[in-house]
């Protein structure tokens, strides 16, 4: 019955056979003929890569201890390379956090300028009055102020109309005009009283408010009284002061008065520049659009300066990861791919006898070569994800320590792993020519 | 241009021999050339029992070589079960040897780290045995060797005789037309010997073709026939 089954197959097997003379044209046919009558053994009963992986794995696992030296060249190069990508990658977070938190939300818009033939700068362009109004129509754009600084030439600003020859001339606080909007658009904070509004703005009024530093340095320091300052000989009302002007600090030093009061009382040109807050990311889109709404016909004119987009901040702090470190990784990675084929080799000279029976039991060269190399691909695997464990385990400890947040890119962990994998591939790669390579007989009657 | 059919094929079994050696030699080139095998012719029928003698560097392991499909004759043709070896791929000459024919060594080659059951189903592996019979093939081969008590042994814990009997499980498991038994009590004393010579003639009697490859003449001289092989040639003796 034996003797049936192993007569079924042979004949299609044998067919492979060539004529004499006739091999090139013989050989399609009689694949495809050897296809059509019927596979000499179901694909189900062929040495798969499940039976593959069976036998490498007791390959593998035959000496544990071997294993882990092996291994840990891989680990080392594997972890430092993991490392090296993760501090960067967590300190180009902490660095982009901070970031966001100055400046990323800013947008700053100002006139463009040349230079005449004295050597005088001139504007190119004006900012219309309501150039609060046309930005925050776009998208992106949280609140726009205008502000512009008021020449004062040689008129003081003081809390008392009295000039008394014998007090020490002081140094006036500038002056500077600015929309109803600006405190928001600036991230101001009122301290006592309130900010001007549009009200205020349109009529003209005569109010003021002060920044915290020129209210200490005028003496002012609460508004219930309704208290005035004198700039030249006109009184102006003191509405309030402010405080926590993170983007234009010079305003704390600053008597603030309304655009329109300044244009009506100093005759003031144009606004200087334009501070808008912007959303988070939305830096590219208005500096694009921003100049268009603001003069359709030659948004050239302006100057936009806008925060880095995310793209080029990483771009930026990529170029900054450790090449010392990632060239100590790549060695180290080296070194596990040589120790890897190092001890394949060994395990290929101590398995000669199993090699030779292998083959006499039916097992191709190509059968061999795969056993070894999915053995040390197994290895290479295994070091890269130890490795990688590993690495991820520092960056988060050092990060905790340090009490920032970790950054990892999650392709980063997977990739070293499977970096430590194509490692034990080519580490392999020479082990298991040499393996399939073998005689049968010759390792067969050597012994072992 | 080969046999039309099964019909045709399984007519010419009945009267081929299982191997068939014409005019093979077998040389390696280099200075100087040696002749390994000379102009050897031996025919073996289903159900022989043959044992190859010589002294060592004869070409009993070109022999060996030769006939186990792992070297190919540079003069001359050998035919397995009617069919010329020659027009075979190296895969199909892999496929062929794990299929029909079974390998016995003087060193046993069992798997240290696998237990007896396992380094017997490792025949079945590469030679397409249908994956659902394996291991009743497997425990059959061992029930039929005496070692079904020891399945789950590691070669090691057995004593020589038993890992003989474990490997001759392991040549029969996959029904082989041809056993090859290369030195196969080189490494046993006279009792152990004798048993495994037993039991390659119960194989025998049960209708396995044998070819036994050794020095020792005792042993040689228990085969129906024996040949003599000396500087690369063959002479029967009985």
């Amino acid at each position: 019955m034996k003797l049936q089954r192993w007569l079924a197959h042979l004949p299609t097997r044998l067919r492979f056979a060539r004529a004499p003379g006739k091999a090139a044209e013989a050989t399609p046919k009689a694949a495809l003929e050897n296809v059509a009558v019927a596979p000499a053994v179901k694909h189900s009963d062929r040495f798969l890569v499940q039976d593959l992986i069976i036998e490498a794995s007791f390959g593998i696992g035959a000496r544990p201890s071997r294993l882990i030296m092996t291994t840990l060249g891989t680990v080392l190069g594997i972890a430092s390379l993991v490392v090296t990508i993760g501090f960067a990658q967590t300190t180009a977070g902490q660095i982009a956090s901070q970031f966001d938190a100055v400046a990323a939300t800013q947008v700053v818009i100002e006139p463009g300028s040349s230079r005449d033939a004295r050597g005088k700068s001139q504007s190119t362009a004006r900012l219309p009055w309501d150039s609060g109004e046309r930005v925050e129509r776009l998208a992106g754009v949280e609140r726009a102020g205008l502000i512009a600084a008021v020449p004062l030439g040689d008129v003081a600003i003081t809390a008392v109309p009295v000039n008394d020859p014998s007090a020490a001339e002081t140094l006036s606080p500038p002056l500077l005009a600015t929309s109803a909007s600006l405190l928001e658009a600036v991230r101001g904070r009122v301290v006592t009283g309130r900010y001007f509004d549009s009200g205020h703005d349109t009529r003209g009024d005569r109010v003021v408010v002060l920044g915290a530093n020129a209210a200490e340095k005028i003496g002012i320091n609460r508004v219930d009284s309704q208290p005035s300052i004198f700039i030249g000989d006109r009184s102006y009302t003191v509405i309030g002061i402010i405080t926590g002007v993170e983007r234009r600090s010079d305003l704390l030093d600053s008597v603030i008065l309304p655009l329109g009061t300044a244009r009506a009382d100093f005759g003031l040109p144009s606004p200087d520049e334009l501070q808008i807050q912007i959303q988070t990311g939305a830096g590219d889109l208005v500096a694009r659009q921003a100049p268009i709404a603001l003069d359709p016909n030659a948004p050239e004119n302006f100057t936009v300066q806008a925060p880095a987009t995310k793209s080029e901040l990483q771009e930026s702090v990529q170029a900054d990861i450790n090449i010392v470190f990632l060239i100590l990784g790549a060695i180290a990675l080296l070194a596990g791919g040589l120790g890897i084929a190092n001890v394949t080799l060994l395990s290929v000279m101590e398995r000669v006898g199993e090699i030779g029976l292998r083959r006499a039991l039916g097992a191709t060269k190509r059968n061999i070569a795969s056993q070894f190399i999915v053995e040390s691909v197994v290895i290479g695997l295994l070091g890269g994800l130890i490795g990688s464990a590993l690495g991820v385990f520092a960056v988060v400890i050092v990060s905790l320590t340090q009490g920032w947040s970790p950054v990892l890119d999650i392709w980063v962990a997977l990739g070293a792993a499977l970096l430590g994998a194509v490692v034990g591939l080519v580490a392999g790669a020479y082990p298991a020519n040499r393996a399939s390579n073998i005689e049968p007989i010759t390792a067969l009657r050597g012994g072992t | 241009m080969i046999s039309p059919g099964a019909i045709g094929l399984s007519s010419s079994v009945e009267t081929a021999p299982v191997v068939e050696l014409i005019n093979v030699t077998r040389s390696f080139p280099g200075p100087p050339e040696v002749q390994a095998l000379r102009a050897v012719n031996l025919r073996i029928d289903a159900g022989d029992y043959l044992s190859i003698v010589g002294p060592s560097g004869s070409g009993k392991s070109t022999m060996l070589n030769v006939l186990g499909l792992l070297d190919r004759p540079s003069v001359g043709e050998y035919h397995l079960d009617g069919q010329l070896t020659s027009l075979l791929s190296e895969d199909d000459r892999a496929a062929v040897r794990g299929g029909s024919i079974g390998f016995v060594f003087q060193a046993f080659h069992l798997l240290p780290h696998r237990s007896v059951l396992d380094n017997v189903l490792l025949a079945t592996l590469y030679n397409g045995v249908p994956r659902a019979e394996r291991e009743h093939r497997a425990r059959a081969a061992l029930d039929r060797v005496g070692l079904n008590h020891r399945l789950n042994f590691l070669p090691g814990t057995l004593s020589g005789g038993e890992r003989q009997r474990v490997a001759v499980a392991r040549a029969v498991v996959s029904s082989p037309r041809l056993l090859l038994a290369d030195e196969p009590t080189g490494n046993l004393d006279a009792t152990t010997s004798g048993e495994v010579m037993n039991l390659f003639e119960e194989l025998h009697a049960d209708g396995l073709t044998l070819v036994i490859i050794t020095h020792d003449v005792a042993v040689a001289e228990r085969a129906q026939r024996r040949v003599r092989i000396a500087d690369g040639q063959l002479s029967e003796l009985a």
